[in-house]
């Protein structure tokens, strides 16, 4: 069984005529049963904060997002769906801004080819308003879905300014995964960690401990997550959480300096922090191997 | 009164004044205590604490006395394992002492907008 992702199609992201660059994540996920032999790949976007502006943080703030759809548009084998895990729009007080953005990110990647998109609230989504502007434009802020054997979760960590999943949505959790196997292949996205990764930097779920305790008895379960801009890969038991890069701007390791502050943006180096990585599941070992591509080119 | 009954009474005086004395030794030292502890008002606002840096001093009680000004916000000491919700209207008090020195980051933990993350002091503990 071919299980490998099409590097053209990576290459291609990452370095479309040295102008064009796409961050995010592509997942190759595919499996061998008895009742089935197929494989497939969905890309993994994430914290494209439309409507953010800083000429020195991302001075093609306005044209990021629109060159990413582009990309994808352009992958020679399109994935089977594309998910956005959260920030979608840059925070606002405004209720007209709020929404104005979200619908300014809904007409853009609506020029996506693949008809299949899944949305997931970041904070600056959905916190101010507990979700409700979100929720117009975008659907549920929690929900399930499977696609080819695999069975996705999408759990709201940020609807809640307290950035708590919440006793509600963790029985609802519990109540979904008791209807599947133990060993079932499962994803689940998220939007800030859940762990502890920097709590000082906003990089945690405060109730995150007891998400965690319930995925730790299925054995098949990988986490997918944004919020913190860049590439980072965590284990908690048998669980591994991988962060996808941001389609705006990048942030520093955590604690690698005293306080956390956007990368301002290097015109010698374009894009520099921001990449493209390939999650490969590997079949016959159940676990994904990763590998980054940089960012190409430049405005 | 015989010899021995007036040795009793005397013991049962000696601890009788003894117990009163210590009783006084505590009520003063509680009261001391009362009278060191601390009170720090701190504004939480879109986006900043007020006072944003507090000085304390190790081992002396303290009440941190925080009060929203608009939106609701967060209070995290992390390594003091602190933490309270500030919702708006509420005077929420948070009582510690300072068992370590040094320079501590606070900050807020709940969501309040686009510069929620700036928003954040600094725990002076001295001596």
């Amino acid at each position: 069984m071919t299980d490998l992702i099409n590097r053209r199609d990576i290459l291609k992201l990452a370095g479309m005529g040295g102008a064009v660059f796409v961050t995010g994540t592509t997942v190759r996920a595919g499996w061998i049963s008895q009742k089935s032999n197929d494989s497939f790949y969905f890309v993994q976007l994430s914290d494209t904060h439309w409507g953010f502006s800083g000429t020195n943080i991302n001075p093609d703030s306005q044209g990021t997002l629109k060159k990413a759809v582009a990309a994808v548009n352009g992958l020679d084998e399109q994935p089977d769906f594309v998910v956005f895990t959260g920030d979608l729009t840059q925070t606002t007080d405004d209720r007209k801004v709020r929404r104005d953005r979200m619908a300014e990110f809904r007409d853009i990647v609506s020029q996506l080819k693949v008809k299949t998109v899944r949305f997931m609230p970041g904070e600056h989504d959905a916190s101010l308003d507990r979700g409700e502007a979100y929720q117009e434009f975008f659907g549920d802020l929690h929900y399930t879905f499977d696609h080819k054997g695999i069975h996705f979760i999408a759990l709201d960590n940020v609807s809640d300014p307290t950035a708590a999943v919440g006793e509600k949505q963790l029985q609802w959790l519990q109540a979904d995964l008791k209807q599947i196997r133990n060993d079932a292949r499962v994803v689940l996205l998220t939007h800030r960690p859940l762990f502890d990764l920097a709590p000082e930097w906003d990089w945690a779920t405060r109730d995150g401990a007891a998400v965690i305790d319930t995925l730790l008895q299925h054995a098949n379960m990988t986490v997918l997550y944004g919020h913190i801009h860049q590439e980072h890969h965590h284990m908690t038991g048998h669980i591994a959480h991988h962060a996808a890069k941001s389609l705006m701007w990048a942030l520093p390791e955590p604690g690698s300096v005293p306080k956390k502050a956007q990368i301002p943006w290097n015109p010698s180096e374009p894009y520099k922090g921001l990449g493209f990585r390939n999650i490969e599941e590997q079949v016959v070992t159940g676990r994904y191997k990763i590998e980054e591509f940089p960012v190409q080119g430049g405005k | 009164m015989n010899k021995k009954r007036m040795v009793t009474h005397a013991l049962l005086a000696a601890v009788a004044a003894g117990f009163l004395m210590e009783l006084v030794v505590t009520r003063s030292t509680a009261q001391d205590m009362q009278s060191k502890e601390q009170v720090v008002r701190i504004s939480a606002s879109t986006f900043e604490f007020k006072p944003s840096e507090i000085t304390l001093k190790k081992g002396v009680p303290v009440t941190l006395e925080f009060i929203s000004q608009d939106h609701h916000h967060g209070f995290r000491l992390p390594e003091f394992h602190l933490q309270a919700d500030i919702p708006p209207g509420v005077v929420q008090k948070v009582r510690f002492v300072p068992d370590k020195t040094g320079k501590f980051a606070f900050f807020c933990d709940v969501f309040c907008g686009d510069g929620h993350e700036d928003m954040s002091g600094i725990l002076t503990v001295i001596e």
